[in-house]
Formats: C-alpha cells, sequence, structure tokens
C-alpha cells in the first residue's frame, strides 16, 4: 500500500541494518540518540526495532508526548471546569486518564460530569452551536501538530459569532524542550526529531541544535525503514564528526515546513514559559493565546490560574521523559501503575514510554 | 399510537406490547416459519448428548453500519460463541432493550437481520423479551442473547490444550469490524470502504471437521483482537505464541486507519473471524479448507507455539525482523491526540 508497504519491506530492513551495523563500526564510543517524539517511541516498540540496534547505538525516548508532560495542575483546572454548572469539557480521548491531584477526568466524566471525547477541535465547536445554553471549553493539548487545528477552530468560532466556545490551552512547542535537554544531566549525541512537528516548522527549528550545541539532528518519519534510515544517518554524522539538520522525511515534511499553519499559529497563539510535567518549567515553550482572541480564552473567561501540583516522588516520569532512566527502572512499573491506572504521565498516553514499554516491551509484566 | 418510533407504551406490557410482539417483531424473525408459541416459557427438544449454553450482550453504537447490523452482530456472535466451542448452534433467546424513541424503521431493519441471520445459520428463535427504557436511559437499542447448542462427539477445544509446534490460522484479515465502527463514530467520521466482518463461523468449523483436521483450539477474536486471544491461549496452555507480522492479513484500508489513529490492528475487534490452533501436521489440510470455504478465502497460517522458556508469552516477528511482545489489550482504545 502506497506510503506503508514500502516502508515494511522485510528485505531492504535487514539491508539497512546491516548497513547500520557497518556505520556504527566507525564510531569510537558508544552513542546515545533520543527520538523525542511519541509515535516514535510507540513505533520502535511496535515494530521490535530495538534489538536490531547494534550495541555501540543506545536509543532512549525523550518528551515528545503531548498528554505525558502535561501538568497535574492543568488537569485540576479541567477539573474545576468539568464540576462547573453549565460548563460542558470537550477533549481529546487520551487526555481522560490523565491523573490530576485527587482524581481524572473519566473518574469525573464517571461521576455525572459532562465530559465529551472529540477528534477535532472543530467538533467542539459544533458542539458549542448545538448547546447555545452551555459553554464549551475545548482542552487545547498538544505540540505544533495539533495546534494549528485549535488555532483554526478559534478563528471559525470567531467568524461565525460563537460566543460559548472556549479553549483551556496548555500548548507548547518542541524545540525549546530539545534545548533544554541538551544542556542537561544526559549527553545526547543525537536526535531523531519528531515526524509531525516538523511538518509544521519544517528544518529551521532545529538548526540551533546542530549549530550552536554540535547536535545532530535527523527528521524522520514513522515507519521502521525510515527510522532505521534516520538512525544510520545519524551515526554516519557522528562518526564524521558533523552536526547538521538532515530529512531523511522529506516526502512530507518540507525544508520551510507548513507556512500557512505558521501563519495562523502565529496569529491566534504567543510564546510563553511553560511548566511540562516531569522536566519543570521552560521558557518559550508554550503557546498561549493571544490577547487578541481572549474571550477564545478558558483561563481568562474563567478566571483560573494553574495550581502547582507535586508529583508523587516515587514516579520516575521526569528521569524517564529526560532520557535519564527506563520503564523498568521505576519501582511502580506494571504494579502500582499501569494503562488503567496510571500514576505517572508517561504510563497515560498510548503514545508514553511506560505504556510502549507496558504494551510491547520484552519483560513487561503484562502477560504474567 | 405513532407507528413511527418506539413508546414507552410499547413496553408496557398491554396492548401495544401485543401488537409491537405480533405485528412487528414475530412476523419479521419468524418470515416464513412458525413462530413458538406466546407462554412464559418454551419447550425446546434437544437431541441427547452434552449441550454448550452460552449468553452474551450487544452494545454498538452505531447500531446499523456497513456490512451488517447489532441485529447479526447478535446472532452470529452467539452462534460463534458456540461454534468455537465446538457445538452445532441449536437455539437462542433474544431480549431486547429498547430506548424509547428508537425510530420503528431501524428497528424493523434490525428485527429482519436477526430473522435472516437465523435463518441462514438455520438456528430457531426460541423465546424473548422486550422492555423500553425512558429517552436517555439507554442507547436506541441493547441486545441480549443466549444460546445452546450439542456439543460434537469427541470434539472438545480448549486453549489449554494447545502444544508447543502447534500452528495458528485465522480465516480473513483482522481489524475490519472495530474500524468500520470507528469510521462511523460522532466526530471520527471518515470515509472508508471497509465492512464489518460479522458472519456465523459455525459452518467453516463443520468443513474442518469433516476434513478431518484435529482441533486443539478455536477462539473467535472480538473485542481485544487477535493480540488479546493469543495472549489468553498463551496464558491458558503455558506456551510461547510467536506470530508473523508479515503474514497476518490486513485489509490496506484497515491498516491505513490504524495508522492514522495510532491504533495496532491486532487489537482492533473482530466479528467473523476465528483462530484455529491446529498440530503442524493438520495446518496445511485447514488453510485449504479454510481457503475454499466463503469466509476463509483470505486465510493465512500466522504463527506458531514454542516451547517456553517458563513463562507464557507472545510475541511477534515484526516486517523489520526484530522481535516484541504482545500483550493484551489494556483498556478502551483511543485514538491519539497527534
Amino acid at each position: 500500500m502506497k506510503y506503508i508497504d514500502e516502508f515494511r519491506d522485510g528485505a531492504l530492513a535487514r539491508k539497512l541494518v546491516a548497513d547500520l551495523e557497518i556505520e556504527a563500526e566507525r564510531l569510537s564510543r558508544r552513542v546515545t540518540l533520543m527520538e523525542v517524539c511519541g509515535t516514535h517511541t510507540m513505533a520502535i516498540y511496535r515494530h521490535g526495532l530495538k534489538p536490531l540496534f547494534p550495541e555501540k547505538v543506545r536509543l532512549v525516548s525523550g518528551p515528545g508526548c503531548p498528554v505525558c508532560v502535561t501538568p497535574a495542575g492543568y488537569v485540576d483546572m479541567a477539573i474545576t471546569l468539568a464540576r462547573t454548572p453549565g460548563v460542558i469539557i470537550t477533549t481529546f480521548g487520551d487526555m481522560l486518564k490523565v491523573p490530576g491531584s485527587q482524581t481524572s477526568l473519566v473518574k469525573e466524566r464517571g461521576a455525572g460530569r459532562d465530559v465529551r471525547v472529540v477528534y477535532s477541535p472543530m467538533d467542539a465547536v459544533e458542539t458549542a452551536k448545538s448547546s447555545p445554553d452551555k459553554e464549551v471549553v475545548f482542552l487545547g493539548v498538544g505540540f505544533e501538530t495539533t495546534a494549528p487545528s485549535v488555532a483554526a477552530a478559534i478563528l471559525t468560532a470567531k467568524r461565525e459569532g460563537v460566543k460559548n466556545f472556549t479553549v483551556l490551552a496548555s500548548h507548547k512547542v518542541m524545540p525549546e524542550p530539545m534545548e533544554a535537554l541538551t544542556k542537561g544531566e544526559l549527553k545526547i549525541d543525537g536526535y531523531i526529531c519528531p515526524a509531525h512537528v516538523s511538518a509544521i516548522i519544517g528544518e529551521r527549528g532545529y538548526r540551533r541544535l546542530a549549530e550552536v550545541y554540535g547536535v545532530p539532528c535527523v527528521i524522520t518519519g514513522f515507519e521502521p525503514l525510515d527510522m532505521l534510515r534516520g538512525v544510520i544517518m545519524l551515526v554516519r554524522q557522528i562518526a564524521e564528526g558533523r552536526a547538521v539538520v538532515e530529512n531523511e522525511y522529506f516526502r512530507v515534511v518540507k525544508p520551510e515546513g507548513n507556512v500557512k499553519a505558521q501563519a495562523i499559529l502565529a496569529d491566534v497563539f504567543e510564546k510563553s514559559n511553560a511548566v511540562w510535567r516531569g522536566l519543570g518549567p521552560i521558557p518559550d515553550s508554550g503557546l498561549a493565546i493571544s490577547p487578541r482572541y481572549e474571550s477564545y480564552d478558558a483561563m481568562k473567561k474563567f478566571k483560573l490560574s494553574e495550581p502547582d501540583v507535586r508529583e508523587n516522588p516515587a514516579c520516575l516520569c521526569g528521569e524517564i521523559l529526560k532520557g535519564l532512566k527506563e520503564p523498568l527502572d521505576c519501582g511502580l512499573f506494571a504494579t502500582a501503575c499501569t494503562p488503567e491506572n496510571p500514576v505517572g504521565a508517561c504510563m497515560v498516553s498510548s503514545e508514553g514510554t511506560c505504556a510502549a514499554e507496558f504494551r510491547y516491551g520484552e519483560r513487561s509484566r503484562a502477560n504474567a | 399510537m405513532r407507528d413511527d418510533m418506539i413508546l414507552l407504551g410499547h413496553g408496557s406490557g398491554g396492548q401495544m406490547t401485543h401488537d409491537l410482539v405480533n405485528k412487528v417483531i414475530l412476523p419479521l424473525i419468524h418470515e416464513g416459519r412458525e413462530a413458538p408459541e406466546q407462554e412464559d416459557s418454551t419447550p425446546l427438544t434437544l437431541p441427547t448428548g452434552e449441550i454448550r449454553f452460552t449468553t452474551d450482550s450487544y452494545v454498538v453504537d452505531p447500531i446499523i453500519f456497513p456490512g451488517g447490523d447489532i441485529g447479526d452482530l447478535a446472532v452470529n456472535g452467539t452462534i460463534n460463541d458456540l461454534a468455537m466451542g465446538g457445538a452445532v448452534p441449536f437455539a437462542l433467546s433474544l431480549g431486547f432493550i429498547l430506548e424509547e424513541g428508537l425510530l420503528m424503521d431501524d428497528f424493523t431493519k434490525v428485527l429482519r437481520s436477526i430473522g435472516r441471520a437465523a435463518r441462514e445459520a438455520g438456528i430457531q428463535v426460541a423465546c424473548g423479551d422486550t422492555k423500553v427504557v425512558p429517552r436517555g436511559r439507554g442507547d436506541k437499542i441493547f441486545i441480549n442473547t443466549s444460546g445452546v447448542g450439542l456439543a460434537r462427539n469427541g470434539l472438545r477445544p480448549g486453549s489449554a490444550a494447545v502444544r508447543p509446534g502447534d500452528r495458528l490460522i485465522i480465516n480473513g484479515t483482522v481489524g475490519d469490524h472495530g474500524v468500520t465502527i470507528m469510521s462511523m463514530r460522532e466526530g471520527l467520521k471518515f470515509e472508508s470502504p471497509v465492512k464489518s466482518d460479522t458472519a456465523a463461523l459455525h459452518t467453516l468449523v463443520d468443513a474442518l471437521v469433516k476434513a478431518g483436521v484435529e482441533i486443539r483450539a478455536m477462539r473467535d477474536p472480538t473485542r481485544g483482537g487477535l493480540a488479546t486471544v493469543a495472549v489468553e491461549i498463551a496464558e491458558a496452555s503455558g506456551v510461547h505464541i510467536r506470530l508473523d507480522e508479515t503474514a497476518i492479513p490486513v485489509n490496506k484500508h484497515v491498516a491505513a486507519a490504524c495508522e492514522i489513529l495510532g491504533l495496532d490492528p491486532l487489537m482492533v475487534a473482530n466479528e467473523g473471524k476465528m483462530v484455529l490452533v491446529t498440530p503442524e501436521r493438520d495446518a496445511k489440510k485447514a488453510l485449504d479448507v479454510m481457503r475454499s470455504h466463503p469466509l476463509g478465502r483470505d486465510a493465512a497460517m500466522i504463527g506458531e507455539a514454542l516451547e517456553t522458556d517458563g513463562r507464557a508469552k507472545v510475541t511477534l516477528t515484526s516486517y523489520a525482523g526484530g522481535a516484541r511482545m504482545v500483550n493484551k489489550l489494556p483498556g478502551e482504545l483511543l485514538p491519539r491526540i497527534c
């Protein structure tokens, strides 16, 4: 099938694995590569790629799952709104189970709050139009990938005069936390850059990482052959002492990205400081709704402020999101913390590192 | 009386219920056949021997979808529960819980499907019940079915009977039903040519039995998909099941939808699929039998049972040649955020 079968050719995959082994032989030491994006993490587990990487190439997972990095304080605000009479909460499905400090939206829904799963922010606008006596709040969570569709929903609501629609925005952008991680405790030798985010922002966003910090960056797609090629390109750069931004996913990602989406983002949002679950505050890593559209900002309309919530100290999500620890290092993994009853953020989303390990990992206890 | 929708009075037990049962339900379900007498219980003359008994409830939304509806799903699902146990389906019951406001057109469509599915399978609808709940207290229509079937002599398939060396065969593509339903869900609606695979599998089982295929285990991978059933078989029998991703048939539209939504086709529901586990010596014969049956044209050998290293498990060899664990569907299937 177009764009799937071509990238799942077993013979080609075996050849790429052999090529990778040859490239890795040129490395003078073991290198650590980070796949930033949760979809990459899930694909690596799902296609069983980890055992195929040579000893000298270590892959760690990064903070690129938008649900995982959404702070508990944000969930608490959403729950406050869900408990407000006359409010309908609309959200993407995988936000439902994210634990706040006391409860989660799925539990609130069970207790009778009006929490509805939608598949597009535009559906939330439609809900607002069909429920004029209610306030409809959409939970705006996600990176550069989902933010443009939320911006478009706000623009639609404004154009159509929908006054009972707001967004509780917790959007984040990707290059800034990558820079923060580069300056952090873990020595990252190369980044597998997120594919969907790159389709929006293009190659430009990662240039500082390569030029200022000397970290090679390769944008890759999600298919097994894409990822194997991307790792080969990274290993080759490291072996040759180069650090540039390369694009393996050129069939989707243009060097300049999606200019139209960038314009919508710049119109509706503005850069803000943001708190990342597990990583803490990172300057300029968030997208807040611009004052021009403040009547669509749930924070302002409902006069909310995000509480500072302490995480469970036994949970290692913060370390995992920084690539310092792996799921099996955590004492809660698959015992107190499971996808159905997650303690930490990495277990919540289907794209979280712990959820991937739980579902596909060699030593997962899900079968036990 | 408004005849275009279900009203609370249809569940009153009075004249409206009588009219609904006698003028709508029974003629459509028993079209061309004699309806059973309306007493508080129905006499059933079963052939002697061991019977198998099963029950299931159907709450699918939407109630009508490409490839079928909640009616044939309920009949086929109950037949399959009996057939997977090696039994010949004999009779079933139908309990309807209808929501006030259900369109009569939709209800009659479902009833016709029930009648057709039961007739084609040669199974008797022996008894039934109808209740109506106020609008908002149900979801259009819920159906509970119980079924009885006659066990075949000498055939008692079970997941615990699987042994190292056995082969796993599936009768066709996985994930069709789940993706069909998802494609119609409010807010998600995407164009898809995929149809539900809902079907009664007992004739396929008949063909395997007649051909002398030794059946160690049979399971229909409904909710939770192939992955969940494979793990349940491994756990029950204490073997290591190795699946081959390149051999598992997946409709290309299902594969594409799963990629977009971030779903694993192995965890998506099926309603007309069976996983057969048979000793290696019978695997080719089983595959040939399936492929010559209308419900098994895309049958494939998808894996084998191996000795364990001390722990029952399921692994999958991927397209890329790597290996990973296969686990049960952990909870609700939710499409990803980005």
